[in-house]
């Protein structure tokens, strides 16, 4: 093998390798949204934020607008404070409400915005104070059957329809 | 009788095991020459790396399409076929990618290396080299095992991308999903921390116990051709073996409490 | 007539000893000694055979004198220096001054065999590559290989393979080179060729040589001193002109190649009448 020939090749073999690697971070990872500091940060807090993760998407009328970049729990409101990055171009009004959401019945967990119609906008460090929690499907049925049992029987459909209801509308603020 | 030989068994593989121990630790002591012959380990690389690009570009395409193929079917019932990208990614780079590729490396290149060390032992080569007052440890081991060690991430990182490139193929261009929710999907549920670094860790180790289990098994062969078959079977197994083995005890450390 | 213990070649040769061994003995395992108190002196400049059936330990002396197996007793010496003693540094050092020829060459199959020639040059100086180059062209010159230095060492026949591994035992200038049955499967030319190469080497640069053999002929021709050794001892030893003249029984049934003689033909065994007993 010749030597320049076989530096040429391990060349070429290292070159692509690391470009897949690059590739996986890259494209696969979305590393560069993470280094990508271009954008505002806002806060919005959760009385349960059920199974949201770091990174999950932020949508605006099913527009991904942004990621969760921060989820905390308040020491002393035993609130879930969740920090979300929205991408810059992107603005909403004070009286947003953020909620959490999942898409379809076993699909990602992810936090919607929909927008007010307040004239002023939320800007960098804003806290949203409209916000609606996850439903939480055991609490759901906990309810539920906690309800019936305390109803003796009653009025099953009453209470059934009150229990989801409550647990809904509960969370917003 | 069994005892005895239970007994024999024992004490012939722990004293291997401490043979392989000194063994790796003479090699390790022997980096810095590998590294002061660069041009040796770049040929290692050549032999161990570009010479198993194709086997590991082709495999990785077609396991990427049938992921997608199968993938594809199981989601469709649960209405979750804009998650394909997901299934693809994350089984490719935190599993299928290293230990496949590893396991293609062992029996490309690892049986190699193996057979390559075994046959210089048998035809005196070794031998002839250590009585020029080379070393043959720092002169034919530790470039080849560092030539794997610097091959095996990089293969493991071509075969994910073959194998995501071949489920966009099948996924995208041939069933017809949606692009963007395909990338978009993959992009969100893939985390460079926990996914893409795990993955790229594993492979390194991958690639340490096949390079380190093959020139083990090529420098301890016995000097006859029947030995020689005989170390680059051991090898191919012995390293098999470990690599999954690894990937299990990767996986729990790695991927403990993860919740994903 | 054999002389009966090395003391009366000392004598005779009142030059340096090269190599000297006392006493020595080895086995790969404790029950099947190879070696059972060699006793041997090879002056320098002077070219030794060491003669003796397949399997008697011939090369198992040479990898003693390499440093590469150590003695289970008595003491191997080269240029004055106890191998035993050598750590692994002081090892290399005098393997640097050995060159060896190993039974088929044992040449570097992954190397040219300019660049096997080059290899202990490259591995122990730090000569600029055109000096490298004009030292290797000369070394293959002497064996009449230069034309095959860019050959790949499958492409070279078994004689040829034999002279560039001699090419590379020499490239270093060594004081002592050893070689290890350097005239087996060669035909009857590349014998002659292997033979007086070896002579010439010996000659020209005032090399020490041991070479291990069963050729007998062959060594007749052109060595200055003979060593037979069985069973893990020396049987006898000479010059080639007292080994032609010698009557004793070992010499006499390698020189003339009977098949039985005081090494017997048949490997021990039980008596014939007991063996076939049963069967009748």
């Amino acid at each position: 093998m010749n030597r320049s020939t076989l530096d040429l090749w391990v060349g070429i073999f290292v070159t692509i390798g690391v470009a897949a690697i690059l590739f996986l971070s890259l494209k696969v990872g979305n590393l560069l949204t993470v280094s990508n500091d271009q954008g505002y940060r806002l806060e919005a807090e959760f009385d349960n934020i059920g199974g949201l993760k770091l990174r999950a998407p932020v949508k605006a009328a099913g527009v991904v607008v942004g990621r969760v970049e921060g989820i905390k729990l308040d020491p002393k409101t035993y609130e879930a404070v969740v920090t979300l990055k929205i991408d810059r171009g992107y603005e909403f009004s004070k009286d947003t409400i953020a909620s959490i959401l999942t898409s379809g019945l076993l699909g990602e967990v992810y936090i919607g915005l929909d927008s007010g119609g307040d004239t002023k906008m939320l800007a960098d460090g804003d806290r949203i104070t409209k916000t609606q929690s996850a439903i939480v499907l055991e609490k759901l049925i906990g309810q539920f059957l906690f309800d019936k049992a305390a109803g003796g029987g009653d009025a099953p459909a009453a209470s059934g329809g009150a229990a989801p209801a409550a647990a809904a509308t509960g969370g917003t603020r | 009788m069994a005892l005895r030989r239970v007994g024999r068994a024992t004490i012939s593989s722990v004293e291997r095991l401490g043979f392989a121990a000194r063994f790796s630790l003479a090699v390790v002591v022997h980096a810095p020459a590998a590294l002061r012959r660069l041009r040796l380990t770049l040929r290692e690389i050549y032999f161990s790396g570009v010479l198993s690009l194709v086997i590991i570009l082709v495999s990785g395409l077609f396991v990427g399409m049938v992921l997608a193929l199968q993938g594809y079917d199981v989601l469709t019932r649960y209405g979750a076929n804009e998650s394909l990208g997901v299934l693809v990614a994350l089984s490719l780079v935190r599993e299928l990618g290293p230990v496949v590729a590893g396991l293609l490396f062992a029996s490309r290149a690892g049986s190699a290396i193996t057979a390559e060390i075994g046959l210089m032992k048998t035809t005196e080569q070794l031998s002839a080299m250590e009585m020029m007052a080379v070393d043959p440890l720092a002169r034919v081991v530790a470039p080849r095992f560092f030539g794997g060690i610097v091959s095996m991430p990089l293969l493991a990182a071509l075969f994910s991308t073959m194998g995501i490139f071949g489920a966009y193929l099948v996924g995208v261009r041939l069933i017809g999903i949606d692009a963007g929710s395909f990338w978009g999907n993959m992009q969100a549920a893939v985390d460079f921390r926990y996914d893409i670094v795990n993955g790229i860790i594993k492979s390194v180790v991958f690639g340490i116990a096949v390079s380190l289990i093959a020139v083990f098994e090529g420098y301890h062969a016995r000097p006859t051709a029947e030995g020689v078959s005989t170390a680059t079977t051991r090898t191919v197994v012995a390293s098999s073996l470990s690599i999954l083995a690894l990937d299990f005890v990767l996986t729990v450390f790695m991927f403990r409490g993860l919740g994903v | 007539m054999p002389a009966a213990n090395p003391a009366v070649v000392a004598p005779t040769c009142p030059t340096e000893i090269a190599v000297e061994l006392a006493g020595v003995s080895f086995g790969y395992d404790r029950n099947r000694p190879v070696l059972a108190g060699i006793d041997m002196s090879i002056p320098r400049g002077k070219l030794v055979a060491i003669m003796g059936g397949s399997g008697c330990g011939k090369t198992t002396i040479l990898r003693l004198i390499g440093g590469q197996l150590r003695p289970q007793q008595g003491r191997i010496s080269v240029a004055g220096q106890d191998v035993a003693t050598l750590d692994r540094d002081g090892l290399f050092a005098m393997r640097r001054k050995i060159g060896m020829l190993f039974q088929f060459g044992a040449l570097f199959t992954d190397l040219s065999v300019f660049e096997n020639v080059a290899f202990p040059m490259r591995e122990h100086t730090k000569l600029p590559d055109e000096l490298i180059r004009d030292l290797v062209l000369m070394k293959l010159n002497a064996v009449g290989l230069r034309g095959a230095a860019q050959l790949r060492p499958s492409e070279l026949s078994g004689g040829m393979a034999r002279r560039v591994a001699l090419a590379r035992a020499i490239a270093l200038d060594p004081m002592l080179v050893m070689y290890d049955e350097p005239f087996a499967g060669l035909d009857p030319i590349s014998l002659g060729v292997v033979g007086q190469l070896i002579r010439k080497l010996n000659d020209a640069l005032g090399i020490t040589s041991v070479v291990v053999t069963h050729d007998i002929y062959e060594s007749l021709k052109i060595v200055d001193y003979i060593y037979f050794v069985s069973e893990g001892r020396i049987v006898a030893q000479g010059t080639p002109q007292e080994v032609r003249a010698s009557s004793e029984g070992f010499v006499r049934q390698f020189v003339d190649g009977a098949p039985d003689g005081p090494v017997p033909f048949h490997y021990p065994a039980r008596p014939l009448v007991e063996e076939f007993a049963r069967a009748g």
